[in-house]
């Protein structure tokens, strides 16, 4: 085996090995690395109790409710199975809006309540003209968020 | 064709060809650049959603795609470096490292900038953001590592080691957004099953893109030349190039530079 034979096999060692100890320990931190649960995963009990965590779904048609007077606001998240009521006080990313994913941060009440301390925008990955959008909305060919469906992969 | 490659591998000609390609690559550079960012700023739509805050993508991503592009051409050179012991990839290797840091931190900073208005957020830690925060430490690493070094082959060898450990990031950044539940939204051009971007916000997404791609060329051969001149300081053709030797009337295998 030639010197330069020897040195390829030893970079190949390398990648490898450190591509599968990057595997395994990325295996083991699964959990920990997802940003937000999804509600159906709040709803399974898969979400902490004890302390603050992220829930991320689509802001539920019709389930926003301002309190006058204040900046409180009530909302649904959905990811289609299941649901989570959002309680915020706060002013809302520029996004905010029914239909819109969302990802809100704050603990989960005994009572089921969402008390959230902030709420983020998630953007889907497609652009397009406004013109676009309103005739894809009209022939129904808008493509859909379905990014909080099969969230849990 | 072979041969002309293996011209490239030798200093003094990397040196020459280096020295007349760059004015055309600069040339095209700041053309595909003045060209997309007029199509993408004042010509291109304003997006759906976000309006006229979108655009910042037509430097974000980019300057993204350089980062994790100019990281893994880091890691080949070093590796050809490593096996080949090849002089000139050591070069490319040690002087694209700090573009590709420039571009990582410029990816980070307007991804910054576009996050604040429209996730609500400056920075959050989901898997996309703190991935690519961890390829600009690499990259600052691999800088330090090779001004650690006082040998260049040593610096080189090390060098090329820690770029091909750290390239396993590479694969986790461009997936993390599809593996895992992030802020940060799936990829856009590279989605097969239907135009995510209409055609008209395409295009000087890729002029830019391409730009940028150019851009990284010209630098790296600016900064290969530079290096080249220093590491050949004592070399003959450096000496004469700087006309710091008269060559001597007698030695008849003067070349012509």
């Amino acid at each position: 085996m030639t010197p330069r034979q020897r040195r390829m096999i030893w970079v190949a060692v390398i990648i490898t090995g450190v591509s599968l100890a990057t595997f395994l320990a990325l295996a083991a931190f699964q959990k920990n690395l997802l940003y937000f649960y999804t509600p159906s995963q709040v709803q399974a009990g898969e979400a902490p109790t004890g302390y603050a965590f992220r829930v991320g779904g689509l802001v539920e048609k019709g389930s926003v409710k301002r309190q006058p007077d204040s900046l409180a606001v009530r909302f649904t998240l959905t990811d289609g199975n299941a649901k989570v009521t959002v309680f915020y006080d706060g002013i809302l990313p520029d996004l905010f809006r029914e239909g819109q994913g969302i990802i809100a941060i704050g603990q989960l009440q005994p009572d089921g309540l969402f008390k959230a301390s902030q709420v983020l925008a998630k953007h889907d990955e497609n652009y397009m003209p406004p013109e676009v959008a309103d005739a894809l909305k009209k022939t129904g060919a808008m493509p859909t968020v379905d990014e909080f469906k099969g969230a849990n992969r | 064709m072979w041969s002309f490659f293996h011209k490239l591998a030798s200093p003094k000609h990397f040196y020459r060809i280096a020295g007349a390609w760059i004015p055309w690559l600069g040339g095209i550079t700041l053309l595909l650049m003045v060209v997309g960012l007029y199509l993408g700023l004042w010509v291109a739509p304003p997006d759906y959603q976000q309006g006229d805050s979108y655009r910042i993508m037509f430097v974000h991503v980019p300057a993204a795609w350089m980062s994790l592009f100019i990281y893994v051409f880091m890691a080949v050179c070093g590796g050809i470096g490593l096996i080949w012991n090849m002089k000139m990839a050591d070069i490319m290797a040690m002087t694209s490292a700090p573009i590709g840091a420039s571009f990582t931190f410029l990816a980070l900073v307007t991804g910054s900038i576009w996050g604040k208005p429209m996730w609500g957020t400056w920075w959050v830690w989901d898997a996309r953001l703190t991935s690519e925060l961890i390829l600009l430490f690499l990259y600052l690493g691999y800088i330090a590592l090779q001004n650690a070094i006082e040998d260049p082959r040593t610096a080189a060898r090390a060098g090329a080691i820690l770029a091909i450990v750290g390239s396993v990031n590479i694969p986790i950044i461009h997936y993390s957004v599809e593996w895992w539940n992030t802020l940060h939204q799936g990829p856009t051009v590279t989605r097969m099953d239907k135009p995510a971007i209409h055609s008209s916000m395409l295009w000087p997404l890729l002029l830019m893109a391409l730009a940028f791609q150019l851009y990284f060329f010209t630098l790296l051969l600016m900064r290969a030349r530079v290096e080249l001149l220093y590491r050949e300081r004592r070399s003959r053709w450096v000496r004469e190039l700087m006309g710091n030797l008269q060559p001597s009337p007698l030695s008849n295998n003067r070349e012509v530079i």
